[in-house]
C-alpha cells in the first residue's frame, strides 16, 4: 500500500490535484462574474494579489497570519465591490472589446502600482504549514502539509460559496438575477445590487486564492505572483464552461492532474503548451464548456 | 386606484403610446385590446417602472410611480406577469415562488401553501423545475408568483396567449374569481378580445398608441365599428 502510495502516478496526482484546486479556484472567481455580468475579468488575479499585499504588508505587517489573511480577504471584496462600482459599471451594455481592453489595462495599472508601492522582490507569508512532504515508510507521499492546507482550504471556499447559492436567499436572488434580470426586477430583485455582490464574491475567493498562492514557500508575493496561476485558472474557466461553479471544480483538477502528468512525463516546459492544446479542442469541440448543460430553452 | 394620465412614449423615433389616459378601479377589470403593435406592452412596461416615459405620469393612490424603478413599484404593490410569462425555466416551481415571495417580510411558508391551495397542480409540481410545465402550468406559476407578494394591482400581459381555449377559458374563470374576492385591480393587455371582453368591467382600445375606446366591456363588445381597430383589420 506504502509502496502504492508514494509511487510515480499517485504522486502525480496528489501534485497535479494540490495544483488543481487553486486554479479551480480562479475559475470559480470568474465564473462568478461572467454569470451575471457576461464579463471577463481578466485583472482578477492582480485584484487578488493587491488584496494580499494590502493584508499582509501595509494593514497586518506583523499580525497573526490568520488576522493577515482576513484582512486581505475583506481588502478583496472591497476592492471588488469599488472596481464594480467605479469601473465595470460603465462597461455593461458596450461593445463586447471595451471591457475585454479595459479589464487587461486594469491589470496592468494594478500589477505597475503594486510594483511601486512595494517593489517587485518577493515576500515570504509567515504560513505555519512545513512545505515538506509527509513520509510513508520512509519514502516521500506528494503531499506535505501545506498542501493539505490548500486543498481543505479550497474545499471549504468552494462549500462555502455553494451553499450561498443553493440554500439562502441571497443565493436565489443572486441566481435570479443572472438568469433572467429584468423578470427578477420585476419581482422586486435590486439586481444592480446583486451584480455587486457578484463582485464581492468572486474577489472574496479571489483574495483567499492569492493568499495560498503567495503563502507558497517556493513562490511568495510579488506583484506579478497571480499571472501564471491566472492563465491556467482562465483556461479551466473556458473548458469546464463560464457558466458552471461545478464545471470549474472538475476542470480544474482534472487540469492540475493532466499537467502534471505531462510535466513529469514529458518536459515540465510543455505544460503551457499542453493547456493552450487543450483549450483550443475544447472550444472546437464543445464551445460553450465540457460541463455546461446544452442550452436549456428558457420559458 | 390605479390612473394613468397622458402618457406618451417613445422608443427613439418611434412613438409607441400618444396621450394614453385612463383610469383602472379596485376590484375591476380593464381589458386593453388592440392589434399588433399598438402599444399594449409598451403600457404596461411603462406601469411598471420598466420603461421610462417621455411624458406624462402613472399615479397610485395618490403616489406617483413614473421615475421609479421597477424594484420599488413591486414593492408598492403593482405585479406585472409579462408576456410570455418570464417563469424561470432553471428554477424548481417553488424557488419560482420563493423568488416572487422575497418581498414580503413575513416567513415564506404560509405564503407558499395559500398559493398552493389556489393553484394546486402547482403544489404537486413544487419540486419540479419549471421547463417540465405545460403552458397553462406556467401561466398559473407566473400568475401565483406575482399575487404571493399580495399586489394591489395585477398586470397581465396576454396571459391565453398559447394556450388552449378550454385551459383559456379557466384561465379567465380564475381572473375573474380573484380580483373580485381581493378586491384586486386587474389590467388585462389581450389580443383574445373575445375571452378578455367576456370577464372584463372596462375595455380600453388602443390603436397605434392612441386611446380610440374606453367604455364598460359590454358596449365595446357590441360596437361593430371598434371591432376592426381590436382586431387589425384597420387598412392604414
Amino acid at each position: 500500500m506504502n509502496a502504492f502510495l508514494t509511487s510515480r502516478p499517485v504522486s502525480d496526482v496528489l501534485t497535479g490535484v494540490t495544483n488543481g484546486v487553486i486554479y479551480a479556484l480562479v475559475a470559480l472567481s470568474l465564473v462568478l462574474i461572467w454569470r451575471s455580468a457576461r464579463l471577463l475579468n481578466f485583472a482578477q488575479g492582480a485584484m487578488a494579489m493587491i488584496a494580499t499585499y494590502v493584508g499582509f504588508v501595509a494593514i497586518a505587517p506583523h499580525a497573526n497570519y490568520w488576522v493577515a489573511m482576513v484582512v486581505s480577504v475583506v481588502a478583496g471584496c472591497l476592492i471588488g465591490a469599488l472596481t464594480e462600482r467605479g469601473l465595470v459599471r460603465w462597461l455593461y451594455g458596450k461593445p463586447e472589446l471595451n471591457p475585454v481592453v479595459a479589464m487587461v489595462g486594469f491589470l496592468l495599472v494594478l500589477e505597475s502600482v503594486a510594483a511601486a508601492i512595494w517593489s517587485t522582490s518577493s515576500r515570504g507569508l509567515p504560513s505555519s504549514f512545513s512545505p515538506i512532504d509527509w513520509q510513508l515508510g520512509g519514502r516521500p507521499l506528494a503531499l506535505s502539509p501545506f498542501a493539505a492546507y490548500e486543498i481543505v482550504t479550497a474545499l471549504v471556499v468552494m462549500g462555502f460559496i455553494a451553499g450561498i447559492f443553493r440554500f439562502t436567499k441571497l443565493g436565489l436572488r443572486l441566481r435570479a438575477a443572472a438568469l433572467a434580470p429584468e423578470v427578477s426586477r420585476l419581482l422586486g430583485v435590486r439586481v444592480n445590487r446583486m451584480l455587486t455582490i457578484g463582485w464581492i464574491l468572486s474577489s472574496g475567493v479571489g483574495a483567499v486564492t492569492a493568499v495560498l498562492v503567495a503563502s507558497n514557500y517556493f513562490t511568495g508575493l510579488t506583484p506579478t505572483a497571480m499571472d501564471g496561476v491566472f492563465a491556467f485558472g482562465f483556461i479551466a474557466a473556458a473548458i469546464g464552461g463560464l457558466d458552471s461553479p461545478g464545471g470549474a471544480l472538475a476542470s480544474g483538477v482534472t487540469l492540475g492532474i493532466v499537467l502534471q502528468f505531462v510535466s513529469d512525463y514529458v518536459n515540465a516546459n510543455d505544460v503551457i503548451l499542453v493547456a493552450l492544446g487543450l483549450l483550443i479542442v475544447s472550444l472546437m469541440v464543445r464551445p460553450n464548456g465540457v460541463f455546461t448543460r446544452d442550452a436549456q430553452r428558457r420559458v | 386606484m390605479i390612473g394613468v394620465e397622458s402618457l406618451s412614449v417613445a422608443y427613439g423615433a418611434v412613438q409607441a403610446l400618444r396621450e394614453v389616459t385612463f383610469e383602472a378601479p379596485p376590484g375591476r377589470i380593464t381589458a386593453v385590446l388592440g392589434a399588433n403593435g399598438a402599444g399594449k406592452t409598451t403600457l404596461l412596461r411603462t406601469i411598471s417602472g420598466l420603461v421610462a416615459p417621455r411624458e406624462g405620469r402613472v399615479h397610485l393612490g395618490g403616489e406617483t410611480l413614473t421615475g421609479r424603478a421597477p424594484e420599488e413599484i413591486v414593492r408598492l404593490g403593482v405585479a406585472h406577469v409579462p408576456e410570455g410569462r418570464g417563469v424561470i425555466g432553471e428554477f424548481t416551481v417553488e424557488e419560482n415562488l420563493r423568488l416572487g415571495a422575497m418581498i414580503r417580510r413575513e416567513p415564506a411558508g404560509p405564503l407558499l401553501e395559500e398559493q398552493y391551495a389556489l393553484f394546486p397542480v402547482l403544489g404537486e409540481r413544487r419540486r419540479q423545475g419549471a421547463v417540465t410545465l405545460s403552458g397553462g402550468e406556467r401561466q398559473m406559476l407566473a400568475m401565483a408568483r406575482a399575487l404571493i407578494a399580495r399586489p394591489r394591482v395585477l398586470l397581465l400581459d396576454e396571459p391565453s396567449l398559447g394556450l388552449a381555449p378550454m385551459v383559456t377559458a379557466q384561465l379567465m374563470h380564475s381572473i375573474r374569481d380573484l380580483c373580485a374576492s381581493r378586491e384586486l385591480t386587474v389590467i388585462l393587455v389581450e389580443q383574445n378580445a373575445k375571452s378578455a371582453l367576456r370577464i372584463a368591467d372596462t375595455a380600453v382600445v388602443l390603436y397605434l398608441g392612441r386611446v380610440v375606446a374606453n367604455a364598460p366591456a359590454e358596449e365595446v363588445a357590441r360596437d361593430e365599428r371598434l371591432r376592426q381597430y381590436y382586431l387589425g383589420m384597420v387598412e392604414s
